[in-house]
C-alpha cells in the first residue's frame, strides 16, 4: 500500500516538475494545450526552424518568435466549462 | 530496430553553416583587443575584426556537436579577459575560455541542470550574465530559471555554485536581459506573460485580459537566494529589453520595446515612453506599425553617463535612442531620468546581433543574407534629422497620439567597410557543369527579399592578377632571383625560351637587362641566386657562376649535355643525358666545388630536388631523383656518405616533377615532404624522414590530364606547392584545420611557376601560359569555394535549369509585399508629393509592405557569362505567388521542353488558405533566353510539387497526384489519385515509379500503370516524416530531409519493388488490403542522420573529377553538406571503432552526447559523423598515439585516411 502512495507521490512530483506529463484524468484540453505549447516552443527553440517559418512569413525573426511565444498563451481556445457550470455563449472573435 | 545497417555513409560538411544566431563582443583573449564571438547553428566561431584593414578574420571555429541557443560573456571583476557561457539543448551550462595560445577554446565548467533536448521547461532559451561579472541567469520558455553565482577561488579559478531556482508556474518568458546595477545585488528582468489564469477561465475573459509584466529577479548575495523584487505591468505587446546602464553610468533600468514603442522602466523611475518613428513615402502604409527587432547599448568612452542605443525596426531603420536626466543646480545630470529621445540614424539589413567595437565600427550579423561590417562616420548628433521626445506623448502605448514619420534616406552615419558573404538562407540548390571544368559547379539561390541572390560556389581559391603582359615569344620557363643574398625583392624576371634566354629587370618598369652576365642565346635550366653575390645560370652546356661580374664557366662534358638541375642556395646538382648526376657544393670563398665522383642512375633522369637548406646548416641532406624508369630514388649529400642512395620509390607513371619541402603540419610542428608530379597528371606527397631519408605515407591527387609541374611558392608567409597540369592547384597547410589541401586556383592553365616578391607585391607568384607572363597573387588560404553572385529580386522558392543550355530559372515570391504594379501605380499617383515618391533601392531598404498581397517574378539567370546577370524578369500580377517550378518536355509537342510554373492567388500561408492555384505554361525562346507565356490553368490547389514524367506534366496538387499533356488552350488532365495524406510537396520519378513526399507523412511510393492509366499506391512510411526534400538514390531507395533537420535514406522492399511493376499487377494491388491505415507494405529505414540545420535539398551528384557520386544536401542555414557511401567493410569498421573514440577521447565542448545528437529524433543509422572524426588532427600528440594505438594503426595512417575519403569524394 505505501508503495502504492510512493508512486502516487512520485508522478505528482513529475508532473509539478515536468509540465504536461499525464495523469489519467487528463482531459482532451490539457493534452491538445500541452501539444501545441511544446510544438511551439520547439519551433522558437531550433533556430533553423525559426527561420524557415519567418522567411516563408517573410518577417523578420524576432517578430516570429515573439508571436510564437505569445500563442503559447491559450493555443487551443478557453478550457471547457467545468462540470456544473453553465456553458456561457461567448460571441467573441478567434484572434488565433 | 538494428543499429547495424547494410548500407553506410560517412556525412560531411563542405561548408558550414553561414547564419548567426547570436553575436558578442569581448576581450576574449585577455588583452585590449575586442574580439566577436558567434553562433551559428552548431559551430562557435572567434572572429577578429581588423580595424586597419577593415576585415573581419575568422581565428577559429569550433563544431560543439549541439544546438547552441543562447551565449553570453562575462568578465570577473579585475580580470582582463571575458569567458563564455553557452546555452545548448545539452541539459548544462557551459563556461567556455578561449585559449589564445594554442588556439582552441576550453571547456572550465559544465554544469548539469536538466533534461537534454529543446524543451519547453529546461532552461536553455534564455541567458543574461550580470555585468560585473557576478551571476548569471538561465531561462527557459516557460516557468523555470536558473541562477548561478559566479566567483573566483583563492587560487583565481573561476568557480560555479550550484543552481539557485526562481521558477513560477505558467509563466512564458518573452525576453530577459541583466539589468546594470552596479556593485549592488545583481538583478535580472525577465518580460513575462502569466497564463495560469487564462488555463482557468472558460469563458476567455482572463486571455484578453492577460498582460505582459516587467519582472526583476534579484540575486540577494548575501543570503544567497533569488528573489521576484518587483512587477509591473507594461505595454501589452512588449517583446524585446534592452540593459540601460547602472551605476556610476546611468540610470539603470531597462528600454521594453513593443509594437511603435519604445519605454524607459525602472522600478525607481519614471515611466517615459517614445514612439517608433514610421516611414513615409507614396509606397509606404502610414498605418502601419513597428517593432523593434534588435539593438545594442553602447557606452561612449571618457565621459561617464555617455551611452546610447541603436535599435533596428522590422524594416532595418536604425534608431538612436538617447536618455536626458535631470540636473542639479550644479549642471550636473543626476540619477532621474528626465526623458528619452528617438532618431532615425540610417538603414542597414535587418540584425540578429549589432556590436559597436570601440574602435568605432558596427558589426551586423545579419539575419537574412550577408553579415557586414560597418565603420561610423559620426553618430548622428547634429544633423536635420528630427529628434522625438517622450515629453510629447503618453506613457501608456493604449493611449491616443499621433504618429510620428520619418524620410528613410541613404547612409549617412555608417560607411560599408566589408560584407561577408553568407548563404543563410540558403534555399535551392543545383550540381551542374557548365563552366566546361573537370569538377562541376554548385549553384544556389539564397537570401530573402530585395536582398536575395542566386549564388555561384566553385571549389577553388581566388587569385587576384597584377598583371598579365604579353611576351615576344613562347618561353618555356620562368624564374625570378635576387641579385645577393640580402635583396628583400627579387631583382630579375628570367625567361627561357627553346633557344634564347631573356633578363628582365624588375623596377618601376620591367624592362630588358643586357649586362646581367647570363648567356642569352641558349635556353635556361636553373637560375638561383647563390652564396652570398653569387648568381648562376644552368643551361644544356654547362653552368655559370656569376659573382659581381666575373663569370666562371663550367662546361658540361663532351657529347653530353645537361637534362635536369636542381639547386639551392649552396648546393648544385646536374643530370647528364648519360644518367649521370653531378653535384657541386659552394665553397667557403664562394666558388662552386664540383665533387669528385658521378653517380650513374640506371635510366635517364627526368627531374630533380634539393630542399632548401634548413636554418642554421651548410646544406640540405637530401636529393631527390627521378628516372624515366618510374622510380624517385633518395640520395644522401652527406659529407660522409656523399650520392649514396637512401631509399627508392616505385610510383606508377614517370616523374615529371619533385619538390623537397618542409611545410606545417598537425602535429604543431613542420615535415619534410617530398612532392611528386607524374607525366600522369597525379600528384604524391610523400613524408620524407629527416634522418634516415625513408619514404612513407604517400597520398595521392590526380590533378589533371598534363604531365604534373611542382614549384615552391610563399603565400602568407608559408611555404606552399604550386602544382600545375591541366589547370593550377595549391598545396597548403589549411590555417584552421593545419590539415594538408590541395585546391585548385581559379585561375587560367599555366605552364611554369616561380615566386615572385617585389615592393608592390611582397607575396606574389609569375607564370607563364602560351606568350602572356601574368603576376597574381593568393590573398586568404582558408576560404576554398569560391564565391559569385546575381541579385534577385524576391525571396526565391525554386531553381529550375533549362535541358541543355546553361541558364537558370528562378521563381521567387515574397510575402505582404507589395506587387510592382501596385507600386507603380501608388508612384504615378498625383497625390504622391516630390519628396515621397523617391525610390530608395529596395536592396537596402526592403520592399514596400502590404498585408495580404504578394510580389512573385521568374528570372532567367545567366551564370556563366562574362557578366553573370538575370537576363529577363516576368513579373506575375493578380496577387499570384510561384510556389513550384518544372521544365517538362512533352511527348506531345514532338519532346519540346516548356518550363511549367505553379501559382496560387491569395494565399494565406498560417493557416493555409488561398482562392485559386494556377499552372502557367512558358514557351523558350532564343535558346531559353526569353520565355513566352502560353497559357495559365485554374486548378483547385496551388501545386506545391511539378515534374516532367513520361512526357507529360505530374502535378502534386494538394493530397492529390495528377497527369496533365498539354493542350493549345490549357493543360488537359490525364489521370490523377488521391495518394497523400496532407500534402504533396515533392515528386521524384523514375520509370513507371512516382516518389510522393507529403509535408507530414514522409513517403508513398506509387506506380503508374499504362495499361489502365492508374496511380497506385503501394508502399509508405513507418513514421511521420515532414519531408522538405527528396531525390532517388536508385530504383528502390530515395533520400530525403525534413523540417526538423534530418537526413534520411528509405528503401523499398525487392519483393514489393518487384511486386508492383509487373506487367498486369494493377488489380492486385488495387485490391491489396491497407496495412494500418495506410498502403500495403512499409518502406525500411536505410540511413539516419540529424544534421541540425533544415535540408532545403537534396541531390546525388559527383563532385570531383573520377570520383564516387555522392548525396549532396543543402541546409536554410547555409550548410552544404554530403553523404558519402563507403564501398568495403573495412572502411566502415575502422570509422565506427574511430568514431567512438572520438567520441570519448574528444567529447563535445558543451556536454552534449554525440550520439544523441546525431540521433536526435531517431536514432543515427547507418551514418558515421565525418565532421567529428576530422577533429582527430586537433587532438593533442597523447590522445592522437593513445587512439593510433586503439586502432592498431599509426597516427600517420589515421589521417591519411581521414582525408582520403575527403578528397576523393568532396572538397
Amino acid at each position: 500500500m505505501a508503495d502504492k502512495l510512493r508512486t502516487q507521490q512520485e508522478l505528482e512530483r513529475l508532473q509539478a516538475k515536468y509540465i504536461g506529463t499525464g495523469h489519467p484524468d487528463t482531459t482532451s484540453w490539457e493534452w491538445k494545450n500541452n501539444i501545441h505549447r511544446d510544438t511551439y516552443a520547439s519551433m522558437v527553440g531550433h533556430p533553423p526552424l525559426l527561420s524557415y517559418m519567418a522567411l516563408a512569413q517573410n518577417e523578420p525573426m524576432a517578430k516570429v518568435r515573439a508571436q510564437l511565444i505569445r500563442k503559447m498563451l491559450q493555443p487551443v481556445g478557453p478550457p471547457p466549462p467545468r462540470e456544473g457550470e453553465e456553458p456561457m455563449v461567448i460571441t467573441r472573435q478567434n484572434s488565433d | 530496430m538494428a543499429t547495424t545497417s547494410n548500407m553506410f555513409l560517412y556525412s560531411l560538411t563542405i561548408q558550414p553553416p553561414t547564419t548567426i544566431t547570436q553575436a558578442l563582443l569581448g576581450q576574449f583573449s585577455g588583452t585590449k583587443e575586442q574580439q566577436i564571438i558567434t553562433a551559428s547553428g552548431s559551430r562557435l566561431t572567434l572572429l577578429q575584426p581588423d580595424p586597419r584593414q577593415g576585415k573581419v578574420n575568422t581565428i577559429l571555429s569550433h563544431d560543439i556537436f549541439g544546438i547552441i541557443r543562447a551565449i553570453s560573456s562575462f568578465r570577473l571583476a579585475g580580470s582582463h579577459k571575458d569567458y563564455i557561457i553557452l546555452a545548448t539543448d545539452s541539459g548544462r551550462i557551459a563556461i567556455v575560455e578561449y585559449m589564445p595560445k594554442t588556439n582552441k577554446f576550453s571547456r572550465i565548467h559544465l554544469e548539469t541542470f536538466g533534461k537534454s533536448g529543446v524543451r519547453r521547461v529546461i532552461p536553455g532559451q534564455f541567458l543574461a550574465a550580470d555585468p560585473r561579472g557576478r551571476a548569471c541567469l538561465i531561462s527557459s520558455l516557460e516557468k523555470n530559471k536558473l541562477v548561478y553565482v559566479l566567483n573566483r577561488n583563492a587560487q583565481a579559478e573561476l568557480t560555479i555554485s550550484s543552481p539557485l531556482e526562481a521558477h513560477k508556474h505558467g509563466v512564458l518568458v518573452l525576453s530577459l536581459v541583466a539589468l546594470d546595477v552596479g556593485y549592488s545585488n545583481p538583478v535580472f528582468a525577465a518580460l513575462e506573460i502569466d497564463y495560469s489564469e487564462a488555463d482557468q477561465d472558460p469563458s476567455g475573459q482572463a486571455r484578453e485580459e492577460t498582460e505582459t509584466h516587467l519582472v526583476y529577479y534579484e540575486l540577494d548575495l548575501g543570503l544567497n537566494h533569488v528573489v521576484r523584487k518587483w512587477s509591473d505591468t507594461v505595454d501589452p505587446t512588449a517583446s524585446m529589453l534592452f540593459q540601460v546602464p547602472g551605476g556610476n553610468d546611468g540610470p539603470s533600468g531597462v528600454l521594453v520595446c513593443g509594437e511603435e514603442s519604445v519605454t524607459y522602466r525602472h522600478s525607481n523611475q519614471e515611466t517615459f515612453r517614445v514612439p517608433i518613428p514610421r516611414r513615409r513615402g507614396a509606397t509606404e502604409d502610414p498605418q502601419r506599425k513597428r517593432t523593434i527587432v534588435a539593438g545594442v547599448m553602447h557606452k561612449l568612452k571618457g565621459s561617464a553617463g555617455a551611452f546610447f542605443f541603436l535599435l533596428q525596426s522590422e524594416d532595418g531603420d536604425l534608431f538612436k535612442v538617447t536618455l536626458d536626466m535631470i540636473e542639479d543646480g550644479g549642471g550636473n545630470p543626476t540619477g532621474e531620468v528626465k526623458r528619452l529621445k528617438i532618431k532615425y540614424f540610417d538603414t542597414i539589413p535587418v540584425a540578429s546581433s549589432l556590436c559597436i567595437l570601440k574602435s568605432g565600427f558596427l558589426f551586423s550579423a545579419g539575419e537574412f543574407g550577408n553579415h557586414h561590417f560597418y565603420q561610423f562616420e559620426k553618430l548622428g548628433d547634429d544633423d536635420d534629422e528630427e529628434e522625438y521626445i517622450s515629453d510629447d506623448f503618453p506613457t501608456d502605448a493604449r493611449a491616443a497620439y499621433s504618429p510620428v514619420y520619418f524620410y528613410p534616406r541613404p547612409l549617412e552615419n555608417l560607411v560599408l567597410v566589408e560584407s561577408i558573404d553568407s548563404m543563410n538562407p540558403l534555399v535551392d540548390c543545383k550540381v551542374a557543369n557548365l563552366t566546361g571544368d573537370d569538377a562541376p559547379q554548385i549553384y544556389t539561390v539564397c537570401g530573402s527579399g530585395a536582398r536575395s541572390t542566386f549564388r555561384m560556389l566553385k571549389h577553388g581559391l581566388e587569385v587576384s592578377e597584377i598583371v598579365a603582359s604579353e611576351l615576344p615569344g613562347t618561353p618555356s620557363a620562368v624564374w625570378t632571383t635576387k641579385l645577393t643574398k640580402y635583396d628583400e625583392f627579387d631583382a630579375y624576371i628570367v625567361l627561357s625560351f627553346t633557344n634564347a634566354t631573356l633578363v628582365l629587370r624588375i623596377g618601376e618598369t620591367v624592362e630588358e637587362v643586357s649586362d646581367s652576365g647570363f648567356l642569352t642565346n641558349v635556353p635556361t635550366l636553373a637560375v638561383q641566386q647563390l652564396g652570398e653575390e653569387g648568381l648562376i645560370q644552368v643551361h644544356p652546356k654547362g653552368i655559370r657562376h656569376i659573382v659581381r661580374g666575373r663569370v666562371n664557366e663550367w662546361p658540361a662534358p663532351q657529347h653530353r649535355s645537361i637534362v635536369a638541375a636542381a639547386t639551392n642556395e649552396n648546393q648544385v646538382v646536374i643530370a647528364l643525358s648519360s644518367g649521370e648526376i653531378v653535384y657541386f657544393e659552394m665553397d667557403s670563398d664562394g666558388s662552386l666545388a664540383e665533387y669528385d665522383e658521378k653517380k650513374e642512375m640506371s635510366g635517364t633522369v627526368t627531374c630533380l630536388s634539393l630542399g632548401k637548406v634548413p636554418e642554421g646548416l651548410k646544406r640540405s641532406s637530401f636529393l631527390a631523383v627521378g628516372c624515366d624508369d618510374c622510380t624517385v630514388r633518395i640520395l644522401s649529400l652527406d659529407p660522409e656518405s656523399t650520392l649514396d642512395m637512401k631509399s627508392i620509390q616505385a610510383l606508377t607513371a614517370a616523374p615529371s616533377a619533385l619538390s623537397i619541402m618542409a611545410m606545417e603540419d598537425s602535429f604543431g610542428g613542420t615535415t619534410l615532404y617530398l612532392h611528386i608530379g607524374l607525366h600522369s597528371g597525379v600528384y604524391l606527397r610523400t613524408v620524407l624522414d629527416e634522418v634516415t631519408g625513408e619514404l612513407t605515407d604517400t597520398r595521392q591527387k590526380f590533378l589533371g590530364p598534363k604531365p604534373t609541374r611542382l614549384f615552391q611558392v610563399l603565400v602568407q608567409n608559408q611555404p606552399c606547392v604550386l602544382a600545375l597540369s591541366s589547370r593550377p592547384w595549391m598545396g597548403y597547410t589549411d590555417p584552421l584545420t593545419k590539415g594538408f589541401m590541395m585546391t585548385p586556383l581559379s585561375y587560367a592553365e599555366l605552364e611554369y611557376g616561380w615566386n615572385f616578391s617585389s615592393e608592390q607585391c611582397l607575396e606574389g607568384m609569375v607564370g607563364i601560359h602560351a606568350n602572356y607572363l601574368r603576376i597574381f597573387t593568393i590573398e586568404k588560404l582558408g576560404d576554398n569555394l569560391i564565391q559569385k553572385s546575381i541579385p534577385l529580386s524576391y525571396t526565391p522558392k525554386r531553381l529550375v535549369k533549362h535541358p541543355d543550355q546553361p541558364y537558370f530559372y528562378t521563381i521567387e515570391s515574397d510575402n505582404n509585399t507589395l506587387p510592382q504594379e501596385l507600386r507603380a501605380k501608388l508612384l504615378a499617383a498625383p497625390s504622391a508629393v516630390n519628396g515621397d515618391a523617391t525610390v530608395l533601392p529596395p536592396e537596402e531598404f526592403g520592399h514596400p509592405k502590404a498585408r495580404g498581397r504578394w510580389a512573385s517574378c521568374i528570372s532567367i539567370v545567366d551564370p556563366v557569362s562574362e557578366e553573370p546577370s538575370v537576363l529577363q524578369r516576368i513579373e506575375l500580377d493578380g496577387n499570384e505567388a510561384a510556389v513550384s517550378a518544372a521544365v517538362v518536355p512533352f511527348a506531345s509537342q514532338e519532346g519540346e521542353s516548356f518550363l511549367i510554373v505553379g501559382t496560387g492567388k491569395d494565399m494565406i500561408l498560417n493557416p493555409r488558405q488561398f482562392t485559386e492555384g494556377y499552372i502557367h505554361v512558358y514557351r523558350f525562346h532564343d535558346d531559353g533566353k526569353d520565355l513566352e507565356f502560353i497559357h495559365k490553368t485554374k486548378v483547385e490547389e496551388p501545386p506545391m510539387a511539378l515534374i516532367p514524367f513520361q512526357g507529360r506534366l505530374l502535378a502534386g496538387l494538394g493530397k492529390t497526384l495528377r497527369i496533365y499533356d498539354l493542350g493549345l488552350r490549357q493543360l488537359l488532365r490525364k489521370s490523377q489519385a488521391d495518394v497523400a495524406p496532407h500534402l504533396i510537396v515533392s515528386l521524384q520519378t523514375q520509370g513507371c515509379r512516382i516518389i510522393v513526399g507529403d509535408v507530414q507523412q514522409g513517403l508513398t511510393y506509387v506506380v503508374y500503370k499504362p495499361e489502365s492509366n492508374k496511380l497506385i499506391p503501394f508502399c509508405d512510411d513507418t513514421i511521420n516524416r515532414w519531408t522538405t526534400c527528396t531525390t532517388m538514390v536508385d530504383y528502390e531507395s530515395v533520400a530525403g530531409g525534413d523540417k526538423f533537420g534530418n537526413v534520411w535514406i528509405m528503401r523499398c522492399p525487392d519483393k514489393v519493388s518487384a511486386e508492383a511493376d509487373e506487367p498486369g499487377s494493377e488489380i492486385h494491388l488495387v485490391h491489396a488490403r491497407d496495412y494500418l491505415h495506410g498502403a500495403p507494405n512499409r518502406l525500411s529505414l536505410m540511413a539516419h542522420f540529424y544534421t541540425q540545420d533544415l535540408p532545403t535539398s537534396i541531390c546525388k551528384t559527383n563532385l570531383v573529377v573520377g570520383g564516387q557520386d555522392v548525396i549532396l544536401w543543402s541546409g536554410i542555414q547555409g550548410t552544404i553538406g554530403v553523404l558519402i557511401p563507403f564501398v568495403s567493410r573495412e572502411d566502415v569498421d575502422f570509422f565506427q571503432n574511430l568514431e567512438n573514440h572520438m567520441r570519448s577521447e574528444d567529447p563535445p565542448l558543451a556536454g552534449r552526447d554525440h550520439l544523441i545528437y546525431r540521433g536526435y529524433y531517431v536514432p543515427v543509422k547507418g551514418t558515421i559523423d565525418g565532421d567529428l572524426c576530422e577533429r582527430f588532427s586537433l587532438l593533442p600528440n597523447d590522445k592522437k598515439q593513445m587512439i593510433a594505438g586503439e586502432l592498431d594503426r599509426s597516427v600517420r595512417e589515421i589521417e591519411r585516411k581521414i582525408s582520403d575519403i575527403r578528397t576523393r569524394s568532396a572538397f
